[in-house]
C-alpha cells in the first residue's frame, strides 16, 4: 500500500466517528419523550438551588506555568522519536547526542523545580 | 465464509475497503467490550465492596447495559438555557470521534488492523490526546461551575501525563526501530528455552511502571479520577449532560479503557502472542486468527480487570498531589529510562 493509501481507513473512521452519534442523537429524538417544558427543567444544575451567576467569569487557570513548560517539552519530544526509530542505523555516536540532548532538557526541568513552577498556584501554602 | 472475511481484511490491498470493514469491525469489537465492561465493572466492584451488584435483568444482571441503553434512548434531551449551544452540542460527537480514531492502528491479530500506517504509535498519542478538546468544550459549553472546574482539571491532567507516557514508549521504539504496531508485537513474538516469552515488559519494567500510571492518569479512572470526581464536583465535565449525549460521553470513556488496555497489552505484553499456544497453531489458516484474537482479548481484560481492581481498592488522590507526581516523579523517571535504554542498547 502506498502513503496516501494508509490514511483512507483513517479519513472512513472520521466520517464514521462523526456520523455514529448524529444518527444516535437523531434516533434518540425520534424516540424521546419530550414532555412539556417547564422553566425550571433548562436551569443550569448547581445543587438544586437557583444559580448564582454565570460560569463564564475570569478564573484563576492555577497550572498555566505546567502549560508553557508542557510546550517546551513535548517539542523537545518530537525530537526523540526520531531518534528512536533510527537509533540501531546510527548507533553510540547518536547516543551520545541524545545522552546530551536529555541532559539540556532535565537540567530544564531541575530549573523549572527549582523555580517552583511545579507547585500548584493556589495562592497560599496551606495545601502543603 | 469467515476464512474469506479474515483473510480478505488482512490482505485487501484497497483502502477504501480495508476502511470500511476495519471501521465496522472496530465499532462492532468496541460496542460488544463497552456493553460488557459496563456490567463487568459494575459487578467486580459490588463483589469488592461486598455488595451484589446489579443482579435482576438477565442472568447475573448481563442484560443491565442494554436495559440501561434503551433508557438513555427514550431519554428526553434538555439543553439548559444558559449554555452555549454549538459547544454544547457538538462537544459528545468531538469525544465520541476521537475515542474511536486510535483504534485504527491498533491490531488484535496479524494483519487484522484497520490501517498498518508506519507511524502507528504517534498516530495513537497525537489522536487520543485530542479528547481533551472535547472535555474542555463540554466544561465551558455547559456553563455549569462543576464542569468548568472538572474541564479545567482534565486538562492540566492531560498536559502532565501526556509526558511520560510519551517518553515511556521512546525505548520500545528504539528496540524495535519501527513505530508500528504489527512490528512491535511482531518483535516479541520469539521466547527463551520455548516457554519464557521475550514480552517487553522484561526489557523495559521501568517504562512500564511509568506507562502504566500515565494511562491510568490519561483515562481519568481512580486513583485519578479528579475530571469527574463525583463527591466534589457532581460528575465533572458532562454534568449537565442527559440522554443521548451522556451516553456518548460513556461510551468514549470506556473507548478509552478498552484502546488502552489494548495499546498496554500491545507495548508491553506481546500483543497476540503467547509462547506454547501460538506455535501450535501458527501453521492452521483462520482457526489461527480465531486463538490469536482469544489471546489477545484474554491478555485484554485481565489489564481491564487489573484497571478495575485499583478502581475498587484505591481513593481518589488530590490535584496538586496527582500534578507533582507526574511532573516529579513519572517524567524523570522516563528520562532516565531512555537514557539506560541508549546506552544498553548501543553497548
Amino acid at each position: 500500500m502506498g502513503l496516501a493509501e494508509d490514511f483512507i481507513p483513517i479519513v472512513i473512521f472520521i466520517i464514521v466517528g462523526l456520523m455514529f452519534p448524529m444518527v444516535m442523537v437523531f434516533v434518540s429524538s425520534l424516540i424521546g419523550r419530550q414532555k412539556k417544558p417547564e422553566p425550571d427543567k433548562y436551569l443550569t444544575y448547581e445543587c438544586g438551588v437557583i444559580p448564582t451567576g454565570s460560569a463564564w467569569m475570569q478564573h484563576n487557570v492555577e497550572y498555566y506555568m505546567y502549560a508553557l513548560l508542557f510546550v517546551v517539552f513535548d517539542v523537545e519530544t518530537v525530537f526523540l522519536y526520531p531518534w528512536a526509530v533510527v537509533f540501531k542505523k546510527i548507533g553510540i555516536f547518536a547516543t551520545i547526542d541524545v545522552i546530551i540532548f536529555i541532559c539540556v532538557l532535565a537540567f530544564g526541568l531541575v530549573y523549572a523545580w527549582k523555580k517552583g513552577v511545579l507547585e500548584w498556584m493556589n495562592g497560599g501554602a496551606s495545601w502543603r | 465464509m469467515l476464512e474469506n472475511i479474515l483473510y480478505g481484511a488482512s490482505g485487501v490491498e484497497n483502502g477504501l475497503i480495508r476502511g470500511i470493514v476495519g471501521v465496522i469491525a472496530t465499532l462492532l469489537f468496541v460496542s460488544l467490550n463497552v456493553l460488557f465492561l459496563i456490567w463487568l465493572e459494575r459487578k467486580i466492584i459490588a463483589r469488592i465492596h461486598v455488595r451484589y451488584g446489579p443482579n435482576r435483568a438477565g442472568r447475573y444482571g448481563m442484560l443491565q447495559p442494554i436495559a440501561d441503553m434503551i433508557k438513555l434512548l427514550t431519554k428526553e434531551s434538555i439543553v439548559p438555557k444558559d449554555a452555549d449551544k454549538i459547544t454544547y452540542n457538538t462537544a459528545p460527537w468531538v469525544a465520541f470521534l476521537f475515542a474511536l480514531l486510535p483504534a485504527a492502528a491498533i491490531g488484535i491479530a496479524t494483519g487484522l488492523i484497520s490501517t498498518n500506517i508506519s507511524v502507528g504509535l504517534l498516530y495513537i498519542v497525537a489522536v487520543s490526546s485530542l479528547s481533551t478538546i472535547a472535555v474542555i468544550m463540554a466544561g465551558w459549553g455547559s456553563n455549569n461551575k462543576y464542569s468548568l472546574l472538572g474541564a479545567m482539571r482534565t486538562a492540566a491532567q492531560s498536559l502532565s501525563y501526556e509526558m511520560p507516557l510519551v517518553l515511556s514508549m521512546i525505548g520500545i521504539v528504539a528496540i524495535v526501530g519501527s513505530l508500528n504496531t504489527q512490528n512491535i508485537v511482531a518483535a516479541q513474538s520469539h521466547a527463551w528455552l520455548g516457554i519464557i516469552p521475550k514480552w517487553f515488559i522484561f526489557y523495559q519494567p521501568l517504562a512500564f511502571v511509568v506507562f502504566f500510571s500515565a494511562v491510568v492518569a490519561e483515562m481519568g479512572r481512580i486513583p485519578f479520577d479528579l475530571q469527574e470526581s463525583e463527591s466534589e464536583l457532581v460528575a465533572g465535565f458532562h454534568t449537565e449532560y442527559g440522554g443521548m449525549k451522556f451516553a456518548m460521553f460513556m461510551f468514549a470513556e470506556y473507548t478509552h479503557l478498552v484502546v488502552g488496555s489494548a495499546l498496554v497489552v500491545t507495548l508491553f505484553f506481546g500483543g497476540w502472542y503467547l509462547p506454547v499456544v501460538s506455535g501450535i497453531f501458527a501453521n492452521m489458516g483462520y482457526i489461527n486468527y480465531i486463538v490469536q484474537i482469544a489471546i489477545f482479548v484474554a491478555k485484554m481484560y485481565v489489564i481491564i480487570f487489573i484497571l478495575i481492581w485499583i478502581r475498587g481498592t484505591l481513593t481518589r488522590t488530590r490535584i496538586n498531589k496527582m500534578l507533582s507526581f507526574g511532573w516529579k516523579t513519572l517524567l524523570p523517571l522516563a528520562l532516565i529510562n531512555i537514557v539506560i535504554t541508549g546506552v544498553i542498547l548501543s553497548l
